[in-house]
Protein backbone atom coordinates (compact mmCIF):
# COMPACT_ATOMS: atom_id res chain seq x y z
CA UNK A 1 0.00 0.00 0.00
CA UNK A 2 1.10 3.61 -0.36
CA UNK A 3 2.60 5.47 2.28
CA UNK A 4 0.33 8.43 2.79
CA UNK A 5 0.51 11.82 4.05
CA UNK A 6 -1.30 14.08 6.26
CA UNK A 7 -2.55 17.31 5.75
CA UNK A 8 0.91 18.81 7.29
CA UNK A 9 3.38 16.92 5.30
CA UNK A 10 4.16 20.02 3.59
CA UNK A 11 4.47 21.79 7.03
CA UNK A 12 6.43 19.50 7.98
CA UNK A 13 9.47 19.35 5.39
CA UNK A 14 9.14 22.97 5.16
CA UNK A 15 10.52 22.83 9.08
CA UNK A 16 13.06 20.48 8.40
CA UNK A 17 11.17 17.43 9.70
CA UNK A 18 13.17 14.20 9.30
CA UNK A 19 10.18 11.87 7.83
CA UNK A 20 9.74 8.23 8.07
CA UNK A 21 6.94 5.54 7.32
CA UNK A 22 5.11 4.70 10.23
CA UNK A 23 1.85 2.87 10.49
CA UNK A 24 1.39 3.59 6.68
CA UNK A 25 2.03 7.28 7.04
CA UNK A 26 4.99 9.30 6.44
CA UNK A 27 5.57 11.03 10.03
CA UNK A 28 8.00 13.40 11.64
CA UNK A 29 10.21 11.40 13.44
CA UNK A 30 12.54 14.55 14.34
CA UNK A 31 12.89 18.53 13.74
CA UNK A 32 16.34 19.47 15.33
CA UNK A 33 16.96 16.61 17.69
CA UNK A 34 14.83 14.15 19.67
CA UNK A 35 16.92 15.35 23.55
CA UNK A 36 16.32 19.05 22.40
CA UNK A 37 12.15 18.60 21.44
CA UNK A 38 11.86 16.11 24.63
CA UNK A 39 13.37 18.65 26.48
CA UNK A 40 11.02 21.31 25.35
CA UNK A 41 7.82 19.98 25.81
CA UNK A 42 8.64 19.37 29.53
CA UNK A 43 9.87 22.71 30.45
CA UNK A 44 7.47 24.88 27.74
CA UNK A 45 5.70 23.87 25.16
CA UNK A 46 5.83 21.69 21.95
CA UNK A 47 2.75 21.00 19.21
CA UNK A 48 2.74 17.45 17.65
CA UNK A 49 1.16 15.97 14.78
CA UNK A 50 -0.84 12.82 15.77
CA UNK A 51 -3.28 12.68 12.66
CA UNK A 52 -2.05 9.18 12.00
CA UNK A 53 -4.59 8.04 15.26
CA UNK A 54 -7.57 6.33 14.42
CA UNK A 55 -10.97 7.83 14.55
CA UNK A 56 -14.04 6.00 14.89
CA UNK A 57 -17.54 7.73 15.97
CA UNK A 58 -20.33 5.54 17.37
CA UNK A 59 -23.64 6.81 17.07
CA UNK A 60 -27.35 5.19 18.07
CA UNK A 61 -29.23 4.29 20.79
CA UNK A 62 -26.70 0.71 21.64
CA UNK A 63 -24.08 2.94 21.27
CA UNK A 64 -23.14 2.67 25.21
CA UNK A 65 -24.01 -1.24 25.17
CA UNK A 66 -21.66 -1.61 22.32
CA UNK A 67 -18.84 0.58 24.32
CA UNK A 68 -19.33 -1.82 27.32
CA UNK A 69 -19.14 -4.66 25.24
CA UNK A 70 -15.98 -3.86 23.50
CA UNK A 71 -13.92 -2.32 25.77
CA UNK A 72 -13.11 -3.18 29.37
CA UNK A 73 -13.33 0.21 31.24
CA UNK A 74 -17.20 1.26 32.75
CA UNK A 75 -18.50 3.89 29.54
CA UNK A 76 -21.32 4.07 31.86
CA UNK A 77 -19.20 6.28 34.31
CA UNK A 78 -18.49 8.41 31.22
CA UNK A 79 -20.26 12.11 31.54
CA UNK A 80 -20.68 13.81 28.08
CA UNK A 81 -18.22 16.00 27.36
CA UNK A 82 -15.68 13.73 29.56
CA UNK A 83 -12.89 11.01 28.34
CA UNK A 84 -11.92 8.07 29.33
CA UNK A 85 -8.84 5.76 28.98
CA UNK A 86 -9.73 2.00 28.04
CA UNK A 87 -8.66 -1.08 26.21
CA UNK A 88 -10.35 -3.57 23.83
CA UNK A 89 -9.40 -7.52 24.74
CA UNK A 90 -9.66 -10.81 22.79
CA UNK A 91 -11.60 -13.48 24.83
CA UNK A 92 -8.39 -14.98 26.25
CA UNK A 93 -7.51 -11.68 27.87
CA UNK A 94 -5.30 -10.39 25.05
CA UNK A 95 -4.88 -6.65 23.85
CA UNK A 96 -6.72 -5.44 20.60
CA UNK A 97 -5.75 -2.41 21.16
CA UNK A 98 -5.71 0.75 24.18
CA UNK A 99 -7.96 3.63 23.13
CA UNK A 100 -9.41 6.75 24.22
CA UNK A 101 -13.48 7.14 24.05
CA UNK A 102 -14.49 10.68 24.14
CA UNK A 103 -18.41 11.34 24.48
CA UNK A 104 -20.22 13.69 22.96
CA UNK A 105 -24.21 14.71 23.40
CA UNK A 106 -24.84 12.64 20.71
CA UNK A 107 -22.28 9.83 19.93
CA UNK A 108 -18.86 8.72 21.26
CA UNK A 109 -15.85 9.02 19.67
CA UNK A 110 -13.14 6.16 19.47
CA UNK A 111 -9.59 7.13 18.91
CA UNK A 112 -6.92 3.93 18.40
CA UNK A 113 -3.67 3.75 17.19
CA UNK A 114 -2.77 4.02 13.75
CA UNK A 115 -1.02 0.88 13.45
CA UNK A 116 -3.80 -1.11 14.63
CA UNK A 117 -6.56 0.47 12.76
CA UNK A 118 -7.55 -1.93 10.66
CA UNK A 119 -7.34 -4.60 12.92
CA UNK A 120 -9.19 -2.74 15.18
CA UNK A 121 -12.00 -1.44 12.45
CA UNK A 122 -12.61 -5.17 12.24
CA UNK A 123 -12.63 -6.13 15.49
CA UNK A 124 -15.81 -3.57 16.40
CA UNK A 125 -17.16 -4.19 13.08
CA UNK A 126 -17.06 -8.38 13.69
CA UNK A 127 -18.93 -7.44 17.33
CA UNK A 128 -21.05 -4.71 16.17
CA UNK A 129 -24.92 -4.66 17.72
CA UNK A 130 -28.13 -3.18 16.45
CA UNK A 131 -28.67 0.50 16.91
CA UNK A 132 -25.27 0.95 16.50
CA UNK A 133 -23.93 3.28 13.45
CA UNK A 134 -19.86 2.80 13.39
CA UNK A 135 -18.38 4.96 10.72
CA UNK A 136 -14.80 5.33 10.60
CA UNK A 137 -13.68 8.93 10.26
CA UNK A 138 -9.82 8.25 9.85
CA UNK A 139 -8.90 10.07 6.93
CA UNK A 140 -11.25 13.44 7.71
CA UNK A 141 -9.66 14.19 10.64
CA UNK A 142 -6.51 15.89 12.16
CA UNK A 143 -4.79 15.08 15.20
CA UNK A 144 -2.63 18.07 16.85
CA UNK A 145 -1.60 17.46 20.60
CA UNK A 146 -0.43 20.58 22.05
CA UNK A 147 1.85 19.74 25.04
CA UNK A 148 4.14 21.28 27.92
CA UNK A 149 3.80 23.93 30.74
CA UNK A 150 3.00 26.74 28.33
CA UNK A 151 0.32 24.61 26.30
CA UNK A 152 -2.44 26.80 27.67
CA UNK A 153 -1.13 29.89 27.87
CA UNK A 154 -0.11 29.04 24.10
CA UNK A 155 -4.10 28.04 23.21
CA UNK A 156 -5.88 30.52 25.14
CA UNK A 157 -4.63 33.26 22.93
CA UNK A 158 -6.55 31.55 20.17
CA UNK A 159 -9.55 30.75 21.24
CA UNK A 160 -12.29 32.42 23.38
CA UNK A 161 -13.09 29.27 25.60
CA UNK A 162 -11.94 29.60 29.10
CA UNK A 163 -9.49 26.74 29.53
CA UNK A 164 -9.67 26.44 32.79
CA UNK A 165 -12.87 24.92 32.23
CA UNK A 166 -11.39 21.87 30.54
CA UNK A 167 -10.85 19.70 33.59
CA UNK A 168 -7.71 16.55 32.66
CA UNK A 169 -9.84 13.95 30.65
CA UNK A 170 -12.60 16.31 29.69
CA UNK A 171 -13.17 18.31 26.57
CA UNK A 172 -15.38 20.80 24.77
CA UNK A 173 -16.46 21.95 21.31
CA UNK A 174 -15.02 25.58 20.31
CA UNK A 175 -13.50 27.77 17.78
CA UNK A 176 -9.91 28.32 18.26
CA UNK A 177 -8.21 29.94 15.15
CA UNK A 178 -11.17 30.66 13.44
CA UNK A 179 -12.12 27.05 13.13
CA UNK A 180 -14.58 24.79 14.97
CA UNK A 181 -12.70 21.88 16.36
CA UNK A 182 -12.60 19.69 19.43
CA UNK A 183 -10.50 20.31 22.33
CA UNK A 184 -9.44 17.59 24.76
CA UNK A 185 -7.23 17.78 27.86
CA UNK A 186 -5.35 14.85 26.95
CA UNK A 187 -2.11 13.46 26.25
CA UNK A 188 0.80 11.37 26.17
CA UNK A 189 3.48 13.15 27.67
CA UNK A 190 2.40 13.90 31.47
CA UNK A 191 2.81 17.36 30.80
CA UNK A 192 -0.39 20.02 30.73
CA UNK A 193 -1.45 19.87 27.15
CA UNK A 194 -4.23 19.47 24.86
CA UNK A 195 -5.20 17.48 21.76
CA UNK A 196 -6.85 19.24 19.39
CA UNK A 197 -9.44 17.23 16.27
CA UNK A 198 -10.30 19.10 13.34
CA UNK A 199 -11.23 18.59 9.83
CA UNK A 200 -7.71 18.11 7.32
CA UNK A 201 -9.07 21.15 5.40
CA UNK A 202 -8.69 23.26 8.50
CA UNK A 203 -4.97 21.78 10.08
CA UNK A 204 -2.68 23.75 7.98
CA UNK A 205 -4.47 27.30 9.29
CA UNK A 206 -4.32 25.60 13.08
CA UNK A 207 -1.00 24.30 13.00
CA UNK A 208 0.68 28.04 11.97
CA UNK A 209 -1.77 29.81 14.50
CA UNK A 210 -0.40 27.52 17.56
CA UNK A 211 3.12 28.28 16.39
CA UNK A 212 2.46 31.89 15.90
CA UNK A 213 0.77 32.13 19.71
CA UNK A 214 3.58 29.88 21.19
CA UNK A 215 6.78 31.75 19.68
CA UNK A 216 6.66 33.60 22.80
CA UNK A 217 7.36 30.16 24.46
CA UNK A 218 9.50 29.39 21.89
CA UNK A 219 7.11 26.76 20.53
CA UNK A 220 8.83 24.22 18.71
CA UNK A 221 7.28 20.81 16.52
CA UNK A 222 8.37 17.62 18.20
CA UNK A 223 8.54 14.42 16.46
CA UNK A 224 7.80 10.77 17.03
CA UNK A 225 11.04 10.27 18.47
CA UNK A 226 10.31 12.63 22.06
CA UNK A 227 7.14 11.58 22.11
CA UNK A 228 8.30 7.98 22.69
CA UNK A 229 10.83 9.15 25.06
CA UNK A 230 8.24 11.56 26.41
CA UNK A 231 5.53 8.64 27.33
CA UNK A 232 8.34 6.29 28.36
CA UNK A 233 9.48 8.57 31.38
CA UNK A 234 5.68 8.47 32.31
CA UNK A 235 5.67 4.48 31.71
CA UNK A 236 2.80 5.30 29.47
CA UNK A 237 2.21 2.14 27.39
CA UNK A 238 3.10 1.46 23.64
CA UNK A 239 0.90 -0.97 22.14
CA UNK A 240 3.31 -3.16 20.29
CA UNK A 241 6.23 -2.43 22.69
CA UNK A 242 4.28 -2.82 25.84
CA UNK A 243 1.02 -4.72 25.27
CA UNK A 244 -0.16 -6.33 22.77
CA UNK A 245 -2.54 -9.93 21.93
CA UNK A 246 -0.22 -11.98 24.52
CA UNK A 247 -0.21 -9.51 27.18
CA UNK A 248 -3.30 -8.91 29.61
CA UNK A 249 -4.35 -5.51 31.31
CA UNK A 250 -4.21 -6.69 34.64
CA UNK A 251 -0.02 -8.00 34.52
CA UNK A 252 0.13 -4.66 32.22
CA UNK A 253 -1.06 -2.67 34.96
CA UNK A 254 -3.78 -1.50 33.70
CA UNK A 255 -5.80 -3.09 36.18
CA UNK A 256 -7.76 0.35 36.94
CA UNK A 257 -9.01 1.02 33.67
CA UNK A 258 -10.27 -2.92 33.97
CA UNK A 259 -13.88 -3.07 35.04
CA UNK A 260 -14.50 -6.77 36.00
CA UNK A 261 -17.76 -6.09 37.74
CA UNK A 262 -19.39 -3.42 34.92
CA UNK A 263 -21.07 -6.20 33.84
CA UNK A 264 -20.84 -8.52 30.81
CA UNK A 265 -17.72 -7.63 28.39
CA UNK A 266 -15.66 -9.29 25.83
CA UNK A 267 -12.67 -10.98 27.76
CA UNK A 268 -14.32 -10.53 31.10
CA UNK A 269 -13.78 -14.33 32.00
CA UNK A 270 -10.32 -14.68 31.02
CA UNK A 271 -9.74 -11.87 33.20
CA UNK A 272 -11.45 -12.78 36.05
CA UNK A 273 -9.72 -16.31 35.99
CA UNK A 274 -6.51 -14.60 35.41
CA UNK A 275 -7.11 -12.42 38.62
CA UNK A 276 -8.30 -15.47 40.86
CA UNK A 277 -5.00 -17.43 39.62
CA UNK A 278 -2.96 -14.62 40.40
CA UNK A 279 -1.08 -12.83 38.49
CA UNK A 280 2.67 -14.49 36.90
CA UNK A 281 4.24 -11.56 35.93
CA UNK A 282 3.81 -7.58 35.95
CA UNK A 283 4.91 -4.54 33.85
CA UNK A 284 7.88 -2.75 35.79
CA UNK A 285 9.99 -0.17 35.40
CA UNK A 286 13.50 -0.26 35.37
CA UNK A 287 16.76 2.24 35.39
CA UNK A 288 20.28 1.39 35.03
CA UNK A 289 23.58 3.36 35.87
CA UNK A 290 25.79 4.57 33.72
CA UNK A 291 26.21 4.56 29.78
CA UNK A 292 23.54 1.37 29.62
CA UNK A 293 20.97 1.60 27.68
CA UNK A 294 18.01 -0.81 27.41
CA UNK A 295 16.20 -1.39 23.80
CA UNK A 296 12.81 -3.45 23.11
CA UNK A 297 13.94 -7.52 23.02
CA UNK A 298 16.83 -7.31 25.04
CA UNK A 299 17.06 -10.14 27.46
CA UNK A 300 16.36 -9.73 31.47
CA UNK A 301 17.90 -11.63 33.68
CA UNK A 302 18.35 -12.19 37.33
CA UNK A 303 20.83 -14.19 39.38
CA UNK A 304 22.07 -15.71 36.48
CA UNK A 305 18.33 -16.97 34.93
CA UNK A 306 16.66 -15.14 31.97
CA UNK A 307 13.53 -14.11 33.45
CA UNK A 308 11.46 -11.68 31.02
CA UNK A 309 12.47 -9.34 28.12
CA UNK A 310 12.69 -5.72 27.67
CA UNK A 311 9.40 -4.32 26.75
CA UNK A 312 10.70 -0.53 26.14
CA UNK A 313 13.76 1.50 26.51
CA UNK A 314 15.86 4.71 25.62
CA UNK A 315 18.09 7.04 27.11
CA UNK A 316 15.87 9.06 29.27
CA UNK A 317 16.78 12.59 28.25
CA UNK A 318 15.12 14.14 31.87
CA UNK A 319 17.16 11.77 34.06
CA UNK A 320 20.11 11.46 31.83
CA UNK A 321 20.22 7.64 32.28
CA UNK A 322 18.98 4.80 30.71
CA UNK A 323 15.11 3.71 31.44
CA UNK A 324 13.00 0.67 30.35
CA UNK A 325 10.41 -1.48 31.18
CA UNK A 326 9.68 -5.38 30.87
CA UNK A 327 7.64 -8.24 32.55
CA UNK A 328 9.05 -9.68 35.35
CA UNK A 329 8.02 -13.08 37.24
CA UNK A 330 5.89 -11.10 40.52
CA UNK A 331 8.51 -12.48 42.87
CA UNK A 332 10.77 -9.83 40.84
CA UNK A 333 8.74 -6.84 40.35
CA UNK A 334 9.52 -4.71 44.14
CA UNK A 335 11.31 -1.72 44.01
CA UNK A 336 14.47 -2.54 44.85
CA UNK A 337 14.79 -6.13 42.87
CA UNK A 338 18.55 -6.10 41.02
CA UNK A 339 18.06 -7.13 37.78
CA UNK A 340 20.51 -7.55 34.95
CA UNK A 341 19.62 -6.63 31.13
CA UNK A 342 21.59 -8.50 28.29
CA UNK A 343 23.46 -5.64 25.97
CA UNK A 344 25.71 -6.60 23.68
CA UNK A 345 26.53 -9.96 25.59
CA UNK A 346 27.49 -8.33 28.66
CA UNK A 347 24.71 -8.49 31.55
CA UNK A 348 24.52 -5.52 33.01
CA UNK A 349 22.74 -3.86 36.76
CA UNK A 350 19.32 -2.77 36.57
CA UNK A 351 17.28 -1.77 39.26
CA UNK A 352 13.26 -2.13 39.21
CA UNK A 353 12.71 1.46 40.43
CA UNK A 354 9.57 4.01 41.08
CA UNK A 355 7.32 4.80 38.39
CA UNK A 356 6.46 7.53 36.55
CA UNK A 357 10.62 7.15 35.84
CA UNK A 358 9.81 11.33 35.68
CA UNK A 359 8.43 13.02 38.51
CA UNK A 360 7.98 17.33 38.02
CA UNK B 1 24.77 16.82 4.46
CA UNK B 2 28.65 17.07 3.63
CA UNK B 3 31.26 14.39 1.87
CA UNK B 4 34.60 16.26 2.15
CA UNK B 5 36.64 15.25 -0.72
CA UNK B 6 40.32 13.75 0.84
CA UNK B 7 38.39 10.99 3.07
CA UNK B 8 37.50 7.41 2.31
CA UNK B 9 34.30 6.11 3.36
CA UNK B 10 32.75 2.24 3.90
CA UNK B 11 29.31 1.36 2.59
CA UNK B 12 28.60 1.26 6.93
CA UNK B 13 29.48 5.35 6.51
CA UNK B 14 32.68 5.47 8.67
CA UNK B 15 35.17 7.34 7.01
CA UNK B 16 39.36 7.15 7.19
CA UNK B 17 41.63 10.30 6.95
CA UNK B 18 44.78 8.52 6.03
CA UNK B 19 47.71 10.33 8.20
CA UNK B 20 50.97 8.05 6.74
CA UNK B 21 50.54 4.76 8.60
CA UNK B 22 47.94 5.79 10.97
CA UNK B 23 43.85 5.94 9.84
CA UNK B 24 41.78 8.38 11.61
CA UNK B 25 38.23 7.07 11.88
CA UNK B 26 35.08 8.26 12.57
CA UNK B 27 31.27 8.26 11.07
CA UNK B 28 29.93 10.73 8.23
CA UNK B 29 27.67 13.40 8.50
CA UNK B 30 24.66 11.31 6.84
CA UNK B 31 25.49 8.33 9.68
CA UNK B 32 25.09 11.04 12.55
CA UNK B 33 22.07 12.25 11.17
CA UNK B 34 20.53 9.42 10.40
CA UNK B 35 21.35 8.33 13.96
CA UNK B 36 20.16 10.99 15.51
CA UNK B 37 21.42 12.62 19.42
CA UNK B 38 23.98 10.24 20.09
CA UNK B 39 24.43 9.53 23.67
CA UNK B 40 26.97 7.17 24.33
CA UNK B 41 29.66 5.39 22.01
CA UNK B 42 31.76 2.65 22.86
CA UNK B 43 35.07 2.19 21.60
CA UNK B 44 37.75 -0.46 22.05
CA UNK B 45 41.28 -0.01 24.93
CA UNK B 46 44.56 1.34 22.79
CA UNK B 47 45.97 -1.85 21.78
CA UNK B 48 43.15 -3.45 20.58
CA UNK B 49 43.67 -5.14 17.35
CA UNK B 50 40.60 -4.47 14.80
CA UNK B 51 39.84 -6.10 11.39
CA UNK B 52 38.71 -4.61 8.26
CA UNK B 53 34.58 -5.16 8.14
CA UNK B 54 34.28 -6.23 11.85
CA UNK B 55 32.78 -4.09 14.12
CA UNK B 56 34.68 -2.11 16.67
CA UNK B 57 32.40 -0.31 18.81
CA UNK B 58 28.93 0.40 19.35
CA UNK B 59 27.07 3.96 19.24
CA UNK B 60 24.17 4.34 20.80
CA UNK B 61 21.82 7.78 19.77
CA UNK B 62 18.23 8.15 21.85
CA UNK B 63 16.53 5.72 19.73
CA UNK B 64 18.52 3.41 17.93
CA UNK B 65 22.26 1.49 18.72
CA UNK B 66 24.51 0.72 15.77
CA UNK B 67 27.54 -1.14 15.59
CA UNK B 68 30.54 0.51 14.26
CA UNK B 69 32.95 -1.26 11.87
CA UNK B 70 36.36 -1.36 11.08
CA UNK B 71 37.92 0.67 7.14
CA UNK B 72 40.69 -0.95 7.92
CA UNK B 73 43.14 -3.64 9.89
CA UNK B 74 45.33 -2.57 12.12
CA UNK B 75 45.83 -1.61 16.06
CA UNK B 76 44.02 1.07 17.84
CA UNK B 77 46.55 3.45 18.76
CA UNK B 78 44.61 6.43 19.80
CA UNK B 79 40.98 6.95 21.14
CA UNK B 80 38.81 10.47 21.25
CA UNK B 81 39.11 10.67 24.91
CA UNK B 82 36.39 13.66 24.43
CA UNK B 83 33.63 11.22 23.53
CA UNK B 84 32.95 9.85 26.96
CA UNK B 85 31.61 12.97 28.51
CA UNK B 86 30.25 14.53 25.14
CA UNK B 87 29.29 11.50 22.89
CA UNK B 88 26.99 14.42 20.94
CA UNK B 89 30.16 15.64 19.80
CA UNK B 90 29.33 13.33 17.03
CA UNK B 91 26.73 15.18 16.05
CA UNK B 92 28.34 18.66 16.09
CA UNK B 93 31.58 18.03 14.08
CA UNK B 94 31.62 14.18 12.83
CA UNK B 95 34.73 14.65 10.64
CA UNK B 96 36.46 16.78 13.05
CA UNK B 97 36.38 16.55 16.96
CA UNK B 98 34.11 13.57 16.78
CA UNK B 99 36.46 11.33 15.12
CA UNK B 100 36.70 8.04 17.50
CA UNK B 101 39.68 5.97 16.86
CA UNK B 102 43.12 5.91 15.36
CA UNK B 103 44.55 2.35 13.75
CA UNK B 104 47.99 1.78 12.72
CA UNK B 105 47.29 0.21 9.47
CA UNK B 106 48.66 -3.06 9.38
CA UNK B 107 48.38 -3.87 5.19
CA UNK B 108 47.38 -0.41 3.91
CA UNK B 109 46.33 -2.29 0.12
CA UNK B 110 43.08 -2.93 2.18
CA UNK B 111 42.50 0.94 1.59
CA UNK B 112 41.71 -0.05 -1.92
CA UNK B 113 38.59 -2.02 -0.74
CA UNK B 114 36.93 1.44 0.46
CA UNK B 115 34.78 4.30 -0.97
CA UNK B 116 36.17 7.65 -2.82
CA UNK B 117 33.87 10.88 -1.86
CA UNK B 118 32.19 10.53 -5.43
CA UNK B 119 31.12 6.83 -4.63
CA UNK B 120 29.84 7.69 -1.18
CA UNK B 121 27.83 10.53 -2.28
CA UNK B 122 26.15 7.96 -4.67
CA UNK B 123 25.38 5.54 -1.90
CA UNK B 124 24.09 7.93 0.41
CA UNK B 125 22.08 10.06 -2.56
Amino acid sequence: METRKTALYDVHQQAGAKLVEFAGYYMPIQYRGIIEEHRRVRTTVGLFDVSHMGEFIVKGPNAEAFLQKITINDVSKVDVRQVQYSAMCYPEGGIVDDLLIYRFPDHYLMVVNAANLDKDWEWANRHLIGGVTLTNESDRYSLLALQGPMAQKTLQKLTALDLNKIDYYWLDEAEAAGVPMMISRTGYTGELGYELMMPNESAVKVWKAVMAAGAEFDIEPIGLGARDTLRLEMKYCLYGNDIDQTTNPLEAGLGWITKLNKGEFISREALLQIKAAGLKRKLIGFDMPGRAFPRHGYAIYSGGERVGVVTSGTFSPSLEKGIGTGYVPVELAAVGTPLEIEIRNSRMPATVCETPFYKK
Amino acid sequence: MTVPEDLLYTNEHEWVRVEGDVAVVGITDYAQGELGDVVFVELPAVGTAVKQADAFGTIEAVKAVSDLFAPASGEVVEVNPLLTDAPETVNKDPYGEGWMVKVRLSSAGELANLLKADAYKQLVG
